[in-house]
């Protein structure tokens, strides 16, 4: 099991957190996750509430977001059930954030897929960077987490940095994707190989040539 | 022969064109769903059987016969449900991923078909957490099929009803194991349930569910389109059908491709990968299912049918068909030792011999890596895998328990050389 830790509840984090509640645009997204659910199993939407509260959360605070102790009691009271519960699912799920974290999430695969295309260099990278595993820079801009398997095997190595993933990284590459979310830019997602789609082969696809230029329907060749 | 393009089902895989409607009902999708859904519910299940399809999530259980085993008749205090697994965790796996955002309308029209074949009232389609641009997609695809009417009240014109729900996870890799999926989706800890009761009786809020992979639902509608016939000629017997490959580690270029069942490995390898970095003769081993199944050393692998029964005989598996390529640079007990520390990393603490068991063995494994252990603690490593294969609720101990399992087998000598000379400092 994974070592997590809970941000301890201590008057400040109440004074700070104790009056959440949902903007009216989360709360709009809060409804419609309910409402995915039978009548009486909105419990099933706690998932869906704790992650737009760490969203939330991380707008008040120019952050990924995490998640504070009374905003959990929050999302609890919300869906009419039992804080523990609540507690439960938000220490079991690792991306439920239960201390601050920075501006950026760096999150690096280091799973066997990455490692052996490299991931070791990736982690190099942030780590002369001034990141260090499980903490957060001291200018706050930086998390650096080291995370399991995050299925992009086929553009390994990878790093997920808050919502978006940054593929077929070397250190150079990821320094520069780095330097330009430092910078307040918004550097290319996906696969970071030059003349790369997605995940075809290196070099243009083996398969399905005609899908490259047109939108091609197979079906008269059937 | 090798797979023509008109006999592949995800023509969109790369996303060279828009996932969207419009262009998802020009490849093809969304054709007539109405005739399909005409012909009964019994007719499309033996449709699937005939296919030969089983299930691509890694356990391979025929998809058709899964869904024959729903209640036959409606109960309306206790509905159906379908729960479509698209938690794809397995170190080596990033097929679902693709279909999500290229060609999801493939999936929900697939999880409206299988819906109606099972007498489902919804589908929730469980997407891990971690694929938030691809949940994005899925979300937005969803809401098209909705507003053109080809699913909820009256889906596509056929007089059925069937609502098809996403549900984001947010990192656990349990949640891939289908109780504990279920256990997810109402709102708790993913812990796995025991079975019996089979989701099938008592699954979703207690009610009839079955749980199917993303690949195995995306392609019911062209199998049906095309039929089991047409499906059943790729592959070898008991292994039909085609499949998307996974080829990721030491190739030249790694990718996602479609091929037919049983393709032999080099075949794979050469035809889409470029071959292995450095030439053949540099291939070490393979995990050729995901990080799961045992490896297979390079001699055996060689021209291996990559099927299920294919990679069983080879004391392996297909698993999801995520194929990772280790070559002679590779620090195999490292590879290995990386697996075990992610499946000590993702037990989800239920079980004792699981919830201990993968810290030890993840432990020792670290010990075997530096040369820091005994020679006598290959043998008691072994053991321990033992005693945690078989004895938890879910198959996670297992899929623990193979890898090293497989290490020793092959690569025993190097754990030897290892201790003997200590290598801890060339490790470091």
């Amino acid at each position: 099991m994974a070592d997590r830790y809970i941000e301890p509840e201590t008057p400040e984090l109440r004074a700070r957190w104790g009056t959440f509640a949902f903007t009216p645009e989360w709360e709009a997204k809060a409804k419609a996750a309910i409402a995915r659910y039978p009548e009486g199993r909105q419990r099933s939407a706690v998932m869906a509430l704790l992650d737009y509260a760490q969203r939330q959360v991380g707008e008040e605070t120019q952050t990924q977001g995490w998640l504070p102790i009374p905003v959990m009691e929050y999302v609890a009271t919300y869906l009419d059930m039992p804080v523990i519960r609540v507690v439960e699912v938000a220490t079991f799920y690792t991306m439920y954030n239960l201390v601050p974290v920075g501006r950026y999430h760096v999150q690096v695969c280091g799973t066997t897929p990455c490692m052996l295309r490299g991931s070791d260099d990736i982690m190099a990278a942030c780590k002369a960077r001034g990141m260090s595993k499980g903490h957060t820079s001291d200018d706050g801009m930086w998390t650096l987490t080291e995370v399991e398997c995050m299925g992009n095997c086929a553009s390994a190595p990878m790093a997920q940095i808050n919502d978006d993933n940054y593929e077929d990284l070397t250190a150079e590459r990821l320094n520069h994707v780095l330097d330009e979310l430092a910078a307040g830019r918004t550097p290319k997602t996906g696969t970071q190989e030059p003349g790369r789609h997605t995940v075809e082969p290196l070099g243009g696809p083996t398969s399905l040539k005609e899908m490259v230029g047109e939108n091609h329907d197979y079906r008269g060749e059937w | 022969m090798a797979l023509q393009d008109k006999d592949r089902i995800f023509t969109n895989v790369y996303g060279y064109q828009p996932w969207n409607l419009k262009a998802a009902q020009a490849r093809g999708d969304w054709d007539n769903t109405k005739d399909l859904l005409a012909r009964g519910r019994d007719a499309i299940i033996e449709e699937m059987k005939a296919s030969g399809l089983r299930g691509r999530g890694g356990a391979g259980f025929p998809t058709g016969m899964k869904w024959s085993f729903m209640p036959k008749e409606p109960n309306p205090s206790r509905p159906g449900f379908l729960v479509i697994n698209a938690d794809e965790s397995e170190p080596g796996s990033c097929k679902d991923r693709e279909i999500i955002r290229h060609d999801p309308h493939k999936l929900i029209e697939g999880a409206l078909v299988a819906g109606f074949a099972m007498g489902a009232r919804a589908a929730y389609i469980y997407i891990r957490g971690e694929y938030i641009r691809e949940a994005e997609t899925l979300f937005a695809a969803v809401q098209e099929a909705y507003d053109a009417g080809l699913v909820g009240k009256n889906a596509s014109g056929s007089g059925y009803d069937f609502d098809v729900f996403v549900h984001r996870g947010a990192g656990a890799y349990i949640c891939g194991e289908e109780t504990a999926m279920i256990e997810s989706l109402e709102g708790k800890k993913g812990q796995p349930r025991l079975k019996p009761p089979f989701p099938a009786g008592a699954g979703l809020y207690g009610c009839p569910t079955t749980v199917n992979n993303v690949e195995s639902i995306a392609v019911a509608p062209t199998i049906l389109r095309r039929g089991a016939a047409w499906f059943s000629s790729f592959g070898r017997d008991n292994n039909k059908g085609t499949k998307l490959f996974q080829i990721s580690g030491h190739v030249d270029k790694p990718c996602v491709v479609e091929e037919e069942m049983s393709i032999p490995f080099r075949e794979l390898i050469e035809r889409h990968c470029g071959g292995i970095r450095g030439g053949w003769d540099n291939l070490l081993a393979v995990i050729p299912g995901g990080s799961s199944v045992p490896l297979v050393p390079a001699a055996e692998i060689l021209d291996a049918p990559m099927d299920f029964d294919g990679l069983k005989a080879l004391g392996s598996g297909l698993g999801t068909a995520a194929v990772i390529v280790m070559d002679k640079s590779t620090d195999i007990v490292r590879a290995i030792s990386r697996l075990s520390y992610f499946y000590k990393h993702e037990s989800c603490g239920q079980c004792t011999p699981c919830r201990e068991g993968t810290g030890w063995m993840w432990r020792v494994m670290e010990r075997l890596r530096t040369g820091d252990a005994a020679v006598e603690e290959i043998d008691m490593l072994q053991q321990v895998t033992k005693q945690v294969e078989g004895h938890t609720i879910c198959a996670l101990g297992d899929a623990a328990a193979w890898p090293i399992q497989g290490l020793i087998r092959h690569f025993r000598p190097e754990l030897e050389r290892r201790i003997a000379e200590n290598v801890r400092e060339a490790a470091e």
